[in-house]
């Protein structure tokens, strides 16, 4: 559950996600930690989360989530704490060429 | 910009007789001095000027005291004369007269011919030192540097969407062997943003209407074609062959393999992607994290969508594909940052770029402490979707 007290964090994401949350590039979602802020996201935007979560409920290894330009698999992945005013940037891999 | 400055303090500084005593104590002279088309930016775009001076220094110090920055075109950091740069008094080289002590009479014609002298390496015809005379009189470039462009070889795979402003701006540059790797055919819906074809190509072989453009823009470069999809079975024979390797290929497929080919190989690999309004670009050196480190493993097939299936803006090609061509000019000249352990973002709807931190992952399959990927795989099965062939032309559309 989302705590009406968790930090604000501002999630933004590649065109081709957008469609996922309701035609933004970005939105703010509520979370102590990377995947609260996930969860929120998911209770406004259903199907958010299962592009960003495997089968096996880790991070889809061809999504990386920044937070504040760090990779979080370098920090605590998706239990890495947020604050007010962090930035989420979700990038997925891109083949276009 | 500081070569040029203490270059042009060096020359400044009188030469209290450390090369050797002046051969000429006389009165200074009027001399004629031919300005090769490189510098004559720098006197009024004449192409000779008159300096005086008793000697050949006397009339190096006058012409960079009337033209300033001339001497820092002719003398290297340290206030020698460049190596590159050619000097000749009536006709005859310096060096088989008294170097900057040669002394002058009224009436003598001075040339500064870049890129002639320095023996060694790739001459720069008169055509090329004019086409290329905007890079030539950057310090950061000079004949050296243009040389060494000239002398590089850049596979560029794909000649799509990143592949055409890449290879463009590669031969434009003058880079001396350029490598195309494809297999499609001009279909109409490339040209919307595929720059090396044009109309009258739909129908022919990507790689064929590439080498005529480029030929066509600089027909001083070779053009080597591989008009083949690049598979694990020639990716190390074709790859091979090249310094630097540019990826603009349209599936993941390509670009895991393209990606521990060069790991293998140890070649720089530069990499752009693109699709919609938003486009990435990084730059891999051997041993410091690959694309693996970056991503892991490829999305199942129909999580991410190709340009194909979701659309680029074609505009979005020329801003990732030229960063990508700089960074290959950056590597050929060893000037600068190389784009390395940082992913840049373009984002055209926002216009924003930013960069986020990339790094060599331990714990990659390729490029970590323990890794298992030791030679080429089976690309197909491992990204689950096979690479594009010549008759499926959609799916192999950029």
């Amino acid at each position: 559950m989302t705590s009406a007290t968790a930090p604000v964090v501002r999630i933004r994401v590649t065109a081709v996600l957008q469609k996922l949350i309701g035609g933004h590039k970005e939105i703010e979602a509520r979370g102590a930690t990377v995947a609260a802020a996930v969860d929120d996201i998911e209770g406004n935007h259903p199907g958010f989360k299962a592009q960003m979560y495997a089968e096996d409920g880790k991070l889809q290894r061809f999504v990386n989530v920044y937070l504040n330009d760090e990779d979080i698999r370098y920090t605590d992945g998706v239990e890495t704490a947020l604050k007010d005013g962090d930035v989420l940037d979700i990038l997925p891999a891109l083949a276009g060429g | 910009m500081s070569t040029s400055k203490s270059a042009a303090d060096a020359a400044q500084q009188p030469s209290e007789g450390s090369q050797g005593a002046r051969q000429n104590k006389g009165e200074p002279v009027s001399v004629n001095v031919y300005i090769p088309t490189p510098f004559r930016h720098l006197v009024g775009n004449r192409v000779r000027v008159h300096a005086a001076g008793a000697n050949l220094r006397e009339v190096m110090d006058d012409l960079d005291e009337q033209f300033p920055g001339f001497a820092a075109q002719v003398r290297d950091a340290t206030g020698e004369l460049a190596t590159h740069i050619g000097v000749y008094v009536n006709r005859i080289e310096i060096e088989t007269l008294e170097g900057e002590a040669t002394s002058l009479a009224a009436g003598d014609e001075v040339a500064f011919i870049p890129a002639l002298a320095g023996g060694a390496g790739t001459a720069l015809t008169p055509e090329m030192v004019e086409r290329y005379s905007r890079h030539l009189i950057m310090p950061q470039v000079a004949s050296i540097g243009q040389r060494k462009i000239i002398e590089a070889k850049v596979l560029v795979v794909g000649a799509g969407g990143l592949g055409s402003p890449v290879a463009l701006y590669l031969a434009l540059a003058g880079i001396g062997t350029i490598g195309l790797v494809d297999f499609d055919i001009v279909d109409r819906s490339n040209l919307q943003r595929q720059i090396l074809h044009q109309t009258a190509d739909i129908g022919r072989p990507k790689v064929q209407s590439a080498k005529d453009t480029l030929l066509a823009h600089n027909p001083n470069i070779n053009v080597v074609l591989h008009e083949v999809p690049l598979t694990s079975d020639n990716a190390f024979e074709i790859m091979g062959e090249y310094d630097i390797i540019v990826n603009g290929a349209d599936n993941f497929a390509t670009r895991y393999l393209v990606n521990d080919a060069c790991y293998l190989l140890k070649k720089k690999l530069v990499d752009g992607s693109i699709l919609m309004f938003d486009g990435q670009a990084t730059t891999y050196l051997p041993e410091q994290g690959c694309y693996r480190c970056l991503y892991p493993a490829p999305p199942p097939p129909g999580m991410v969508p190709s340009c194909a299936e979701a659309g680029v803006l074609g505009a979005m090609c020329a801003t990732i594909g030229s960063i990508q061509a700089t960074e290959v000019l950056k590597l050929v000249l060893e000037q600068g940052e190389p784009l390395v352990n940082r992913l840049l973002l373009y984002d055209a709807l926002a216009l924003e770029f930013r960069t986020v931190k990339i790094r060599r992952d331990p714990e990659c399959p390729l490029c970590g402490d323990n890794p298992t990927i030791t030679e080429l795989i089976d690309y197909e099965e491992f990204c689950g979707s096979p690479f594009p062939h010549p008759e499926e032309e959609e799916v192999a559309a950029v």
